[in-house]
Parts: structure tokens; C-alpha cells; sequence
């Protein structure tokens, strides 16, 4: 039984922003959901797979991003609603067919959910999609707490339906990823039945028609949201600094007015509809202070339009300063916090916070240097990521030709760091390490002789890959594409992708295999078991002695569905005797440079140890220490 | 709780299960008509970084999801590096701790790059770092119920022992029969039960 899907109408309970996203899409009365995963956007799409059978809706996990859109657009263009969400990397997938289905129109409802990342918690950017809002002519809402995000949804469907365009909303890490009250709505009885109205074609041509039809429709849009609710004001009539905030800053915004006590002096606006602008609303707004703070995550978005409308109507309004990112009053880059935005309030009021004792500030310093070491991250006990870069870092050094591997995204992005033992040398997009390895491998011509690795996991294979493979292939290029298939989409919670035998809602599907599918580009392809860790080096190795296309599959289970699924493999210990720690010559090697969680240095005696708790039983360990002083059981 | 906002933070290590214990904690809050914020940090969580949950609880007003610096009410810490970590940035001179004493080494303490401080002057340090503290072998409770993870509901259990939150077992039961599963009531209550009862004797 699922949270979203109780049609208990005024029932309030903590939910998770992406869940009222997918509650508010329920409430507009959805039928088809599709999405690539992508933190922080995952858990929309999730949770409406879990509720997929009960309210006979159809939801897909995607192959990527753009094909999800398309999905959404299907079931839209045939009348249907439809959501389809993504984080901001895969709005750059996904805007080819965007900025060609807006020219087009549809007509259901059709609301494209963006979770930006500010700070990039879990991405490898922080860019702001909110700029494609302009760009595709579509409306854009901004939510500020969690009941926002749920109704500003189903909104969303209904303005979506009334302007037959695509409605943007846009979330970020902190409201898609917090949880707050949402009081339930009712759940529609019926859906429409789908029909493509073969007599409406649509289709993004001829532009001198279409590209004025959106234009029209963005100022119907403008006018229905005029007077949109998720526009509010707080404060006082005469403010001496007016604020405008958009998503979480605004929540941050408010408290730190009320910290700071100056409710009777700033006002706060907070803007939900962030493009088009509510102008009527700004302009009365603009009127009443001479000083305008910006607060938004994390471009300038909302302050370059608000300045472009403020140019425009110049002659009728008052002298104003702005202060935002470009005066730089407001940091341009990165999330905003309740801290920046209570010194950057205060520092403009004149007011300060109260502040702790000058004893404890210092011991408080102290504990954050001394008391709290750092946590880099690093592969999972047990990960087999860690056994493929190790089998990859012996392949390579036995080779001696300063080999190059090109990373991607995934779990195995880390690969760049300590625990992929620094072996991966770049780290972009879904798919550009398997294209640039493709690239590298045409440039022996020019006497290039360093061998070129591509790494990729299993989803982001399926992803976008194939194409980078396939030029591959067709150009003959030298380089070695190591899958690494750990049979889940880790990163993001364990979607299934086109590589396992079911779908989102738990049906059983068509299974479309790795080696199958490289094979059938009559590239050889070789699988192997990263757990069994010199054989994989060796084939490695081999591989990298031979010319053109070469696939290598590197299977083994992810130490966390294995081990939401299995007991531990077997018990792992490491013989006193045998392990004579820093003197044996090895450096350590376990605990220094293989670093699995699972290993500890114990410093009283000098000899490593196995964590219980933590270790996963894989025995790579065992077979990493030159002693053999780590012994594992048979299995 | 009588001040409003009450902000508490609960924090940990990756995959030992902070946030659904901040998540059921939040629920029975919203049961009870408060309204809850929880503010997590994500992402890296199943890879051994730290993770914090900020729960903000007020009568009044949803509030935003992170808590400003110096302002945490009480602080539940799953592993005690991560207690002087929040207590840190978080931390004032009124703070109340909970805090379990099992260290969870980071993998830059593993490879030796960096030292783990030493237990009793950690626990001085976080001592000196708030008005109370609670110590509690949380995990050790929640090993001896078969599950690592349960030290989570553990130190809920206990907090609620010491009078710090307004739940009640009856509350926690409902809240994981309706936001996980009616199965798992029985394991977290004797989790909760079991913390409950560590705390008067660790005062
Ligand atoms: S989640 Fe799975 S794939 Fe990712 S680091 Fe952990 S074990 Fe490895
Ligand atoms: S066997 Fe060794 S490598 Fe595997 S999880 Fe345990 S400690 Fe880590």
C-alpha cells in the first residue's frame, strides 16, 4: 500500500517533494508516466510505478531521456495526460525533441518535471533548466514547499490542456529530496480513452506558422497565470528591501526575515510562476521599494527577466537597485543556504544574529578540524566496481603504454578518485567516455600509441552508448569498451533498464543482453567476473594488445541488491601470522590503496582487520594481499 | 518540545538507515498536527559519506529544509564523529545529544591517510558541545536484535526515553504500518522499546 495513492481526500502526511509531484499528477489524473532515472528526480517515477497496477496507469522507466519525452508526448498528443520527469543533465537529452514539441503543440496534458541539482550533490553540473523555459517559449512554475509541488502539478495539467503546449515544472534537490505536509485531494474516477486525431497532424513545420503560434500561446498562458496563487507576498506595504525568491530560497528567505526580526521592514515575494512573469504583479511590487534582493538557485534567471521587464517600463517606475548575483551580493554559483541567506539579509538590514559564546565558537572550530574526519566517498564494501579498476590498474601497468580510460556516469564515476584508484582520466556525460575512447583510438595515425579503455555501466549503456559504439565499430577504431554490468541502474535506486527481464511495473519484459547486442555488431565480446580478479586482469591485458572494437562484459551484482537478496558470500578473516603489516613490504596494499570498507587498519597492533558488520564476503581481499594473509572460505 | 520551530538533526553514515528513522519520526510529528520539513543530504549516501537529516517541527509554519547554523534543538548521532561534526556547525550552547557510541571508520582512516580522533576525548569534545548528552550503545542493542540498522529506531527509542520527543510506541507503529509496511511494525517497536529503556540508565 502506497502513500500516493490513498484516496483519502484531506488526509495530510509527510511526503517526499517527488512523491507530491507524482501525488499531484495522480490528482490531475495521469495515464502514462515515463522518465530515464536521475537523482534528484527518481522517486517521481518510482512511486508511480508502485501505484501502477492498482490505478491502472502505465509508467516505463525509459531507455533515456529524450525517448521518455517522446513516450509522454504519445499519450499526450492522444488526448491523454501524461507526466515524464528528468534531472537537468537529461533536459540537454531530452530538448532536441522539446524545442521541436513545443512548435507542434499536443493535445492532453503534458507536464516535463526538471529536478535541478544546485551544488550538484549528486551530479557531475549544477546547470539551471530553468533557461530552457525561455528558450522552448514554455511556461515554467517553480514550487516552494511540498503541498505547492503537489497542486502547482495538477495546475500545471490544466494550463497544459488550456494553452495545448507543455508545461515545465522545475524542482530542486531540496524539495524533490526534503519532505513536508501534504494534505491529499481527490483522485478523478475515469481517464479519457486515447485517440490520435489523424485529421490534426502534428508537426513542428512550417515554423512561420508554428513559431508565432507559441509565442500566442505563452501570452494566453501569461494572462491565465496573472493572478496564480503560487505568487505571494509578505511584509510590509513600504518595504525598505523587497525580496524575490523563487523555490526553496524563499523558504530560507522567510526565515531569516523572521530570525533577523525585520518582518515589519523586508517584504518577501515569492514567484511560482517563473516564466512567463506574472508582470502585473511585479511591476505593482517593484513600485514600492527602492531595493530588490534576488534569491534564486542557482543562475540569475528570474533576475534577468525581472531587470529586462523593469527596462522596459522604465519611464513609468522609480529609481531601484538591484542586488542579486550580478552586484554580487548573492554567491552565482552553487545552492543557496540558510546561513548565506541570513548573512546576506542581515548585512543589507544592518542586523545581525545572535551569536554563541566566543568558548564554544572555538571548540565548535575545533571539533569540525579535529573531531570529525572526512568521509571521501568510495565504492560500497563488497562493490565490484573496485575488483574491475583494480583488474583494470594491473592490466594497465603490465601494458606499460600510459593507457587511457575514459569514465562515464554511474556508480563507477568515483573511478576518478582513491577508490577507483585515480584510474579514470575524464568524466562527462551518459555515453562520451565510449565516444571520445572512439575518437582516441582513430588518432594512431598521428603516432599516438597510448591504448584508450572506455568504461560504462549496464543503464548508462543503453543510454546513449550505442551510437558512440556503433561509430566505433563502423570506423574501425582501436579501443577496448569494458561494460561493467552490476545489473542495476545503482546510483539512483535500482531501476530496472532494458538489460533485466521486467519493466517499471513489475512485468515480466524482454531482456536485451549486453554481449548479445555487442556481438551483433560483429565486435568480439568477452564476459568475465571482476570477483575473479586475476583472470579479468589478464583478459584485460590481452585485449589491450589487439587492434579495433573489443568488448569486454565485467558481471557481477551490486553489493546492495546482493545484499538485499542474498546472506554473505562467505566468511572472510585475516591470519594474524600472516599479516605482518607495515613491514611486510607490501605498503599496505589492502588498506591503503584497495580500501575496501569492509578492511580496517588497526593501529595498536599493526595488522588489518575485517569489519563484520561491513564486510561483504566478496574475497577480493584475499586475493589483493601478496601474503595471502587474508583468508576466505569457500563458498 | 516547547520551542517552536524544534529543529532536529539526525545524522550518520551512509546506509545506516538515518533516514527513515528522521522520516518515521516526522510522520508521527504530522500525526500529532505539526508540520514537519525534512531536509536531507543525498545522493552519495550508500557510499560511507555522512548523512544528516534535518527534521523541523513547528505548530506554526512549514519551514524550510535545512537548519540555519547554530540552531539545532536536539541532535540524534548514529556514529560519534558524526555527532562533533554536526554539533560543529549546528551545535549551541542549549543543544541535547543522543548519541551512539560505535564508530563507523571512514575509508581515509582505513587507508591510514587519516586518524580517527580518540574515543574519550571525542566524547569530551561533543560533551562540551552541548547542554546534555546521552550516550548509547545503540548499535550494540540493534546487533543483538539480528539488524545494525534498527540502531536507528534504537536511539528514536531513547530519545523519546529521555522526554526529548512526544512519541509513544502506539505512535510509532501506526507510522510504520502506513509509510512502510504492516510487517515491519513488530521489529521496529521492540527496536524502539528496547532504546527506551537504555536511556535512564545512561543519564
Ligand atoms: S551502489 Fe552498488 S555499484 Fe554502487 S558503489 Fe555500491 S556496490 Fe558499487
Ligand atoms: S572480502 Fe575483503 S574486499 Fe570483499 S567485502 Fe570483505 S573486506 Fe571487502
Amino acid at each position: 500500500m502506497s502513500l500516493i495513492s490513498k484516496n483519502e481526500p484531506g488526509r495530510e502526511f509527510l511526503l517526499m517533494g517527488n512523491e507530491a509531484i507524482a501525488r499531484g499528477a495522480l490528482e490531475a489524473g495521469i495515464s502514462v508516466a515515463a522518465a530515464y532515472p536521475g537523482n534528484p528526480s527518481s522517486e517521481i517515477i518510482e512511486s508511480l510505478s508502485k501505484v501502477a497496477e492498482e490505478l491502472g496507469i502505465y509508467v516505463e522507466w525509459s531507455i533515456n531521456e529524450k525517448v521518455a519525452l517522446e513516450v509522454a508526448a504519445a499519450g499526450a498528443a492522444s488526448g491523454l495526460n501524461a507526466i515524464v520527469a528528468m534531472k537537468q543533465n537529461g533536459m540537454n537529452v531530452a530538448s532536441d525533441f522539446l524545442l521541436n514539441l513545443n512548435l507542434s503543440g499536443i493535445r492532453g496534458g503534458l507536464v516535463l518535471v526538471a529536478c535541478d541539482d544546485p551544488s550538484g550533490i549528486s551530479s557531475t553540473n549544477e546547470q539551471d533548466s530553468r533557461v530552457f523555459a525561455k528558450l522552448a517559449d514554455l511556461p515554467l512554475l517553480e514550487p516552494a514547499t511540498f503541498h505547492d509541488a503537489k497542486d502547482m502539478v495538477r495546475e500545471a495539467f490544466a494550463l497544459s490542456r488550456a494553452i495545448e503546449n507543455v508545461v515545465i515544472v522545475r524542482s530542486v534537490t531540496r524539495i524533490s529530496h526534503a519532505r513536508g505536509n501534504v494534505v491529499l485531494g481527490s483522485l478523478p474516477e475515469k481517464r479519457p480513452a486515447p485517440h490520435f486525431d489523424t485529421s490534426r497532424p502534428l508537426a513542428a513545420m512550417p515554423v512561420s506558422v508554428t513559431h508565432p503560434r507559441i509565442h500566442q500561446r505563452l501570452k494566453q498562458a501569461a494572462e491565465m497565470l496573472a493572478d496564480s496563487r503560487f505568487n505571494t507576498y509578505k511584509g510590509p506595504e513600504k518595504p525598505e528591501l523587497l525580496i524575490l525568491a523563487c523555490g526553496a530560497a524563499s523558504l530560507f528567505a522567510g526565515e531569516a526575515v523572521s530570525l533577523l526580526g525585520l518582518e515589519t521592514r523586508v517584504g518577501l515575494a515569492t514567484i511560482g510562476t517563473t516564466w512567463p512573469l506574472p508582470e502585473a504583479f511585479l511591476l505593482k511590487h517593484l513600485r514600492s521599494a527602492d531595493r530588490v534582493l534576488f534569491l534564486e538557485e542557482v543562475d540569475p534567471v528570474l533576475e534577468n527577466n525581472v531587470k529586462e521587464l523593469y527596462a522596459d517600463r522604465n519611464m513609468e517606475l522609480p529609481r531601484v537597485r538591484f542586488l542579486g548575483k550580478r552586484s554580487g551580493d548573492v554567491p552565482d554559483t552553487g545552492e543557496l543556504t540558510p546561513g548565506t541567506v541570513i548573512r546576506i539579509v542581515g548585512e543589507l538590514m544592518g542586523a545581525t544574529a545572535p551569536d554563541a559564546p566566543s568558548d564554544f565558537e572555538t571548540a565548535a572550530k575545533e571539533a569540525l578540524e579535529s573531531f570529525a574526519p572526512a568521509r571521501s566517498l568510495a565504492f560500497c564494501a563488497g562493490c565490484p566496481h573496485r575488483a574491475s579498476f583494480w583488474a583494470i590498474k594491473k592490466a594497465l601497468a603490465l601494458d606499460g603504454r600510459d593507457g587511457v580510460v575514459f569514465g562515464d556516469i554511474g556508480c563507477y564515476s568515483l573511478a576518478y578518485m582513491a577508490t577507483g584508484f585515480y584510474q579514470a582520466k575524464t568524466l562527462h556525460a551518459m555515453g562520451s567516455g565510449a565516444g571520445m575512447a572512439a575518437g582516441f583510438g582513430k588518432l594512431g595515425r598521428f603516432g599516438a600509441t597510448q591504448p584508450a579503455i572506455a568504461v560504462c555501466g549496464d543503464s548508462t549503456k543503453y543510454h546513449a552508448t550505442i551510437p558512440a559504439l556503433i561509430n566505433g565499430v563502423h570506423h574501425s577504431s582501436d579501443f577496448l569498451l569494458i561494460l561493467l554490468d552490476n545489473s542495476a541502474t545503482a546510483m539512483t535506486g535500482f531501476q530496472p533498464h532494458p538489460g533485466r527481464p521486467v519493466d517499471a511495473m513489475g512485468h515480466e519484459a524482454p531482456q536485451i543482453v549486453l554481449e548479445d547486442l555487442c556481438r551483433s555488431l560483429g565486435v568480439k565480446t568477452l564476459v568475465k567476473d571482476p570477483f575473479i580478479i586475476e583472470e579479468a586482469a589478464m583478459t584485460i591485458y590481452e585485449l589491450l594488445q589487439e587492434k579495433g572494437p573489443r568488448c569486454l562484459v565485467l558481471r557481477q551484482e551490486c553489493a546492495l541488491v546482493r545484499a538485499k537478496t542474498g546472506p554473505k558470500r562467505r566468511p572472510v578473516s585475516v591470519d594474524p601470522e600472516k599479516c605482518i603489516g607495515e613491514d611486510c613490504g607490501c605498503n599496505r596494499l589492502c588498506t591503503r590503496v584497495f580500501r575496501c570498507p569492509g578492511l580496517n587498519w588497526d593501529v595498536s597492533v599493526g595488522k588489518t582487520k575485517i569489519d563484520e558488520a561491513i564486510c561483504t564476503g566478496c574475497g577480493v581481499c584475499a586475493d589483493v594481499c601478496p601474503r595471502g594473509a587474508i583468508v576466505k572460505e569457500t563458498a | 518540545m516547547e520551542k517552536d520551530p524544534y529543529n532536529i538533526i539526525v545524522t550518520g553514515v551512509g546506509g545506516q538507515g538515518n533516514v527513515v528513522g528522521s522520516q518515521l519520526m516526522g510522520a508521527v510529528l504530522v500525526e500529532l498536527g505539526y508540520k514537519v520539513t525534512i531536509g536531507e543530504t543525498y545522493g552519495a549516501t550508500q557510499r560511507g559519506g555522512s548523512v544528516m537529516s534535518h527534521v523541523r517541527v513547528s505548530k506554526a509554519q512549514q519551514l524550510g529544509p535545512l537548519i540555519p547554523p547554530r540552531s539545532a534543538d536536539l541532535v540524534i548521532a548514529l556514529e560519534p564523529s558524526e555527532a562533533a561534526r554536526v554539533l560543529g556547525q549546528f551545535g549551541n550552547p542549549g543543544t541535547v545529544a543522543l548519541v551512539n557510541t560505535r564508530p563507523v571508520y571512514p575509508v581515509d582512516v582505513i587507508s591510514g591517510d587519516r586518524a580517527y580522533p580518540e574515543a574519550d576525548l571525542l566524547l569530551e569534545k561533543i560533551r562540551f558541545l552541548c547542554k546534555q548528552v546521552y550516550f548509547v550503545e545503540a548499535t550494540k542493542e540493534a546487533l543483538e536484535m539480528g539488524n545494525p540498522i534498527l540502531a536507528n529506531i534504537v536511539l528514536i527509542g531513547a530519545a523519546a526515553g529521555a522526554g526529548l520527543l512526544p512519541i509513544s510506541e502506539d505512535h510509532l507503529a501506526r507510522a510504520v504500518a502506513d509509510y512502510m509496511s504492516p510487517n515491519l511494525v513488530e521489529i521496529n517497536t521492540t527496536a524502539f522499546r528496547r532504546g527506551m529503556r537504555l536511556v535512564p540508565n545512561e543519564r
